[in-house]
C-alpha cells in the first residue's frame, strides 16, 4: 500500500503541477489569451490573402476610413489596413519579447551557475557586478545604446546596413540589462544545491565542474528559471514598445506595437482610436504573460 | 554598522566611476559629433580637413586621455556648455532636477499611500473577492504601457473633456499656484497609476507573509482586536521588506518619469536626457545621465541602509 502511494506520488510531480496550474483559472485563461494573440499574429499573411489587401500599400484616397467589411478596424493616415498591421506589429513585439527573454535567461543562468557553484571571490565579484547593473537607470541607458552609431562602435557593415538591424539591436541591448533577476535566483539555488549529496557523489566519481553544473545542478533549477523568464517577457515587451514609440526601437517600415503608436500620437484629436488599439494589445499581451508567470509560480513552486 | 555603511558607499562610488567612463565612451560613439556636424554644414570639407579638425579639438587622442581631461575639468567644476539650452550645463540641469523631484516625489507618496490601503485590505481578505479584485487591478496597472496611458489620459481629459492641459507646466504669462497644479495633475496621475501596481503587490505579499507568523497568532490569542493585530503587530514587521523594495523601485520610477515627462512636455530630467541625446547635446546628456545614475544608486544605497537599520537580524559583516 505504502509502495503504491509512493510511486504514484513520484510520477505525478509534473501532473500535480499541471493540476495546480489548471486550477489557477486566471493563468489558464491568460495562456489561452496569449496563444490566441500569437496565433492571430502568425496568421497575418493569411488575413491579407483572405481580405484581398496589401497591408503595406499606401492608398491616399482611402485615408482614415471607418471600419468596413474589408478593413475591419478601418485604415490609418496613409490608407493602410489597421487590423492587419496590428497583427504584423504583434509578430514583431512577441518575437522580440520571447527571444530577448530567452537570451537574458541564458546569460543570467550562466552568471548565476558560475557564481553559485564556484563561490568565493568570483561569486563576490559577480554578485557585486549584478547589484551594480540592477542599480542603473534602465531606460535612459537603453536610449543611449539605441541611439549609438553602430558603425563608430566598430561593427561590420553587413550588420549595420542590414534591414533588420533595429530588431537585432533591441534584442541585444535589452538582454544586456535583463539577465539580473535570473542570475540572482539561479545563484541562490545553486549555492544550496552544490552542498547536496548527489553533487558530492558526482564530484567523487570525478565529474568536472561543467558537467556537474549542466547535468546535475541545471535540471533542478528549471522551475525558477521558467517562472522568471515568463514574467520577464511582459516587461521586455513594455520596454521594447517604449523604445519603439520614442523612435529608437524597431524602425518603420517594420511595424511594432510601439511604433504604430508613434504615428497615432499626432492624430489623437482626429483619430484617437488609432492610438487605442496598439496599446490595448500591448496591455493584454503583457497582462497575459504576467498572469501566466504568476500561475506557473504557484504551480511549480507551491511554497512561494 | 559603520563598516557596512562604508562598504556600501565605496561600492556605489565604484559603480558611479565605472559608469562615468562607460557613458563618456558611449557619447563618443553617438552619431552627429561636432566634426560630423561641420562636415554636414560644409560640403567642401575634405577628409584631410576633418582629420585636422579632429586633431585641433583633441578628438584624435586616446579615449582614456580624453576621459581624464574631461574628468579633471568636471571635478574642478567645469561641466561644459549645453548646445541645446545655450547655457552652462549645470544651469540647464538644476531646474529640471527640481521639476523631476517634484513629479517623482508627489507620485511616489500617492502611490505608496494607495498601495498600503489596497495592499493591507487585500492581505486581510486573502482568497476572497476583494483580494482578487485588488490583485487584478494591480496586475493591470503593472502591465499598462506608460506612454499609452499618457496618450489615453490626454485624449480623455484634455481633448474630449478639456479638464486639464495636455502639456507644459503653466499657462502663458504664468497663472500662480493653482494654474501650475492643474498642469501637474495628468503627469502625476499617470505616474502614480503605473507604479502603484508593483507597490500594492509588495505590501500585500509582505503582509500575508507576516500574518502567517506565530506572534500574530499569539497576539490574537491574548485577545487583541483584529484592527490592532493588523495595524500594530503585523504592519510594523511587514514594513521592513516593503521599505527596502520601495527604495529599490526608485530606478523604475525614474524610467517611467522619462516617458511621461516626454509625452506631457514636462521639463524634468527624463525629458532633458531624451532631448539632449536626440539633439546631439553631448555635454548635457553626459552630465544628466550621471546625475540619473547617481540618483538611482543613492536610492539603492538608502534601501540597503534602511534594511540593515530596520532589521536587527541582518549582520553587517
Amino acid at each position: 500500500m505504502t509502495a503504491i502511494a509512493l510511486t504514484s506520488q513520484q510520477d505525478s510531480a509534473w501532473r500535480q503541477s499541471c493540476r495546480r496550474f489548471i486550477r489557477h483559472r486566471l493563468a489558464l485563461f491568460s495562456a489561452v489569451l496569449v496563444a490566441v494573440l500569437a496565433l492571430l499574429s502568425i496568421c497575418a499573411p493569411l488575413f491579407e490573402i483572405a481580405l484581398g489587401i496589401d497591408a503595406n500599400r499606401v492608398d491616399l484616397f482611402s485615408r482614415l476610413q471607418p471600419p468596413s467589411a474589408e478593413a475591419w478596424l478601418g485604415t490609418d493616415e496613409l490608407g493602410r489596413d489597421v487590423f492587419v498591421r496590428l497583427l504584423y506589429g504583434g509578430q514583431i513585439s512577441m518575437l522580440v519579447g520571447l527571444v530577448t527573454a530567452l537570451a537574458a535567461a541564458v546569460i543570467g543562468t550562466t552568471v548565476g551557475l558560475v557564481s553559485g557553484y564556484f563561490g568565493g571571490k568570483l561569486d563576490a565579484f559577480l554578485m557585486r557586478f549584478t547589484d551594480g547593473v540592477i542599480a542603473l537607470p534602465l531606460l535612459p541607458l537603453l536610449i543611449v545604446l539605441a541611439a549609438l552609431d553602430l558603425g563608430k562602435a566598430g561593427l561590420p557593415e553587413t550588420i549595420v546596413d542590414s534591414e533588420n538591424v533595429s530588431l537585432y539591436r533591441i534584442i541585444a541591448i535589452v538582454a544586456l540589462f535583463g539577465w539580473t533577476t535570473v542570475a540572482r535566483l539561479v545563484r541562490g539555488t545553486a549555492l544550496t544545491l552544490r552542498e547536496r549529496d548527489f553533487v558530492l557523489a558526482a564530484k567523487a566519481q570525478g565529474a568536472g565542474a561543467v558537467r556537474i553544473m549542466t547535468v546535475h545542478i541545471l535540471p533542478n533549477l528549471a522551475s525558477p528559471i521558467i517562472v522568471a523568464t515568463t514574467l520577464s517577457v511582459g516587461n521586455i515587451i513594455l520596454v521594447e514598445s517604449v523604445l519603439s514609440f520614442l523612435g529608437l526601437g524597431i524602425q518603420p517600415p517594420i511595424p511594432s506595437w510601439g511604433n504604430l503608436l508613434t504615428n497615432a500620437q499626432g492624430l489623437i484629436s482626429s483619430a484617437p482610436e488609432l492610438a487605442f488599439y496598439p496599446g490595448i494589445l500591448i496591455l493584454l499581451t503583457v497582462l497575459g504573460f504576467n498572469f501566466l508567470g504568476d500561475g506557473l509560480q504557484d504551480a511549480l513552486d507551491p511554497r512561494a | 554598522m559603520g563598516r557596512f555603511v562604508l562598504d556600501r558607499l565605496i561600492q556605489s562610488a565604484v559603480v558611479l566611476a565605472v559608469m562615468s567612463f562607460i557613458i563618456y565612451w558611449l557619447m563618443g560613439l553617438m552619431p552627429g559629433d561636432p566634426i560630423d556636424l561641420m562636415i554636414n554644414a560644409d560640403p567642401r570639407l575634405t577628409p584631410e580637413d576633418a582629420q585636422r579638425l579632429r586633431a585641433l579639438y583633441g578628438l584624435d587622442q586616446p579615449i582614456l586621455d580624453r576621459y581624464v581631461n574631461w574628468l579633471t575639468a568636471a571635478l574642478s567644476g567645469d561641466l561644459g556648455f549645453s548646445r541645446l539650452f545655450a547655457k552652462p550645463v549645470l544651469q540647464a540641469l538644476l531646474p529640471a532636477l527640481g521639476n523631476t523631484v517634484l513629479l517623482l516625489g508627489l507620485s511616489f507618496v500617492l502611490s505608496v499611500c494607495l498601495a498600503f490601503a489596497t495592499g493591507i485590505a487585500a492581505a486581510v481578505q486573502q482568497h476572497r473577492p476583494a483580494d482578487y479584485v485588488i490583485n487584478l487591478v494591480a496586475f493591470v496597472a503593472i502591465s499598462i504601457p506608460s506612454f499609452w496611458l499618457s496618450l489615453m489620459m490626454i485624449i480623455l481629459f484634455s481633448v474630449k473633456l478639456g479638464w486639464f492641459p495636455a502639456s507644459g507646466t503653466e499657462s502663458l504669462g504664468g497663472g500662480g499656484f493653482l494654474d501650475q497644479a492643474k498642469y501637474l495633475v495628468l503627469p502625476i496621475a499617470t505616474l502614480t497609476i503605473v507604479s502603484f501596481g508593483n507597490h500594492t503587490r509588495f505590501v500585500r505579499a509582505s503582509m500575508i507573509e507576516t500574518l502567517r507568523q506565530d506572534f500574530i497568532r499569539t497576539a490574537r490569542a491574548k485577545g487583541a482586536s483584529e484592527r490592532r493585530v493588523v495595524l500594530r503587530h503585523a504592519l510594523r514587521n511587514a514594513l521592513i521588506p516593503v521599505v527596502t523594495i520601495l527604495a529599490l523601485d526608485f530606478g523604475f520610477l525614474f524610467s517611467g518619469a522619462l516617458v511621461i515627462e516626454t509625452i506631457f512636455a514636462y521639463p524634468g530630467m527624463g525629458k532633458l536626457i531624451f532631448d539632449a541625446i536626440m539633439g546631439n547635446d553631448f555635454n548635457l546628456a553626459l552630465v544628466a545621465l550621471l546625475f540619473a545614475t547617481a540618483l538611482t544608486l543613492t536610492g539603492n544605497l538608502l534601501a540597503d541602509l534602511a534594511y540593515a537599520w530596520l532589521d536587527p537580524r541582518i549582520s553587517y559583516r
